[in-house]
């Protein structure tokens, strides 16, 4: 497909989601607390967004992503938080 | 149009989601066995469990024109019970031989755990004796890079497996080539809010290729939606794909995958 169409078919859907992008920091920076890890990796991901090079969906997943290599000693939940929780 | 749904939760589902599965021209929908949202208490529950996909639910399908297969395990959420693993691997030959049973599944890891990775060895195990297909689970979100890894290498560890035989679902745009590039079939899960939508799941297509994989829905009783893999067809439709060329990714690759598997006959 051409970029033309490809905007025609996906600009309005890409700026709804860009600007709940922005409503959504917008709520945090409303909120009260401290932010925990994920807020961090959100913004280190948005980065990604505005490199100007290919793949920035895989960069974003990457950035997001566990790099660890060893099975951990026990699962002590079953969930996943969305974000890899470094420890300091 | 016609497809095959190749992951579907269907005891999740109302049989209204069978009406609107079959309106769409779904021809079959294969079931993995997952986790049910809580830990079962024994293995007499993944008994009826197994009882439910092998017996009962193949029958509701068929009221709808719908053939109904299934894949067995323990899920890896409940692996981490060691002992209750092991119960649960002992059952399954004992359903091997039924006739809508594809092979061993949804296996693979969730929090990457020791035992996790142990009893999916079993599992390997238990499907290379008994010449069984593989479906595999990958985790979910950050997980899924390190646990696609690790089950990568417990895969090509058993040199009894068949690549080809082994199909790694749930990736995404971090995960798909490693699992093509080690001569797996890849699987894309099409979710509302995580996993691939069906625009990402058409880039990953566009830009890997069409060979060794699928798209599915993965309905549940979680957020997720029967139809999927039909509106992702239509949105290849909006991209100018051919109908060729949906009709290979929505029905002719999952068909020969299953094929493999000399149970998997839709007439």
């Amino acid at each position: 497909m051409t970029r033309q169409q490809l905007l025609d078919l996906y600009f309005m859907d890409a700026r709804s989601k860009l600007i709940d992008l922005a409503a959504f920091m917008d709520r945090l920076d409303r909120g009260e607390g401290e932010a925990d890890f994920r807020l961090k990796a959100f913004r280190q991901a948005l980065k990604e967004l505005d490199r100007k090079e290919p793949q920035r969906a895989k960069r974003v997943l990457l950035s997001l992503s566990d790099h660890t290599t060893k099975p951990i000693a026990k699962a002590t939940t079953k969930a996943a938080s969305g974000a890899y929780y470094k420890l300091e | 149009m016609r497809y095959i749904e190749s992951h579907g939760h269907m005891v999740s589902r109302v049989t209204d989601d069978y009406v609107d599965m079959a309106m769409a021209g779904c021809q079959a929908v294969c079931e993995p066995a997952f986790w049910a949202g809580f830990d079962r208490s024994s293995v007499q529950g993944f008994y009826d469990y197994f009882c439910q996909l092998t017996e009962h639910e193949p029958k509701r399908a068929a009221k709808f024109g719908l053939r109904h297969f299934t894949w067995l395990c323990i899920n890896p959420k409940e692996s981490e019970d060691m002992k209750l693993a092991d119960e649960v691997l002992a059952i399954i030959p004992k359903f091997l031989d039924r006739p809508t049973v594809l092979g061993i599944g949804e296996i693979g890891l969730n929090k990457n755990s020791r035992n996790e990775l142990k009893v999916l060895e079993r599992h390997i195990d238990l499907a290379a004796r008994h010449d069984q297909l593989i479906l595999v689970h990958t985790p979910h979100l950050e997980d899924k890079l390190k646990g696609t890894r690790l089950i990568i290498d417990a895969l090509k560890g058993d040199k009894r497996i068949q690549r080809e035989r082994v199909i790694i679902d749930h990736v995404e745009e971090h995960t798909v080539k490693l699992v093509l590039d080690a001569g797996f079939w890849a699987g894309m899960t099409l979710y509302p809010e995580s996993k691939c939508s069906p625009a990402r799941a058409i880039d990953i297509v566009e830009v890997y290729g069409a060979e060794r994989i699928w798209m599915n829905s993965a309905c549940d009783w979680g957020v997720s939606v029967p139809l999927a893999v039909p509106k992702t067809a239509l949105e290849m439709r909006k991209r100018g794909h051919s109908v060729e060329a949906i009709d290979k990714l929505v029905y002719q690759n999952p068909l020969k995958f299953m094929r493999q598997c000399p149970k998997f006959d839709l007439v």
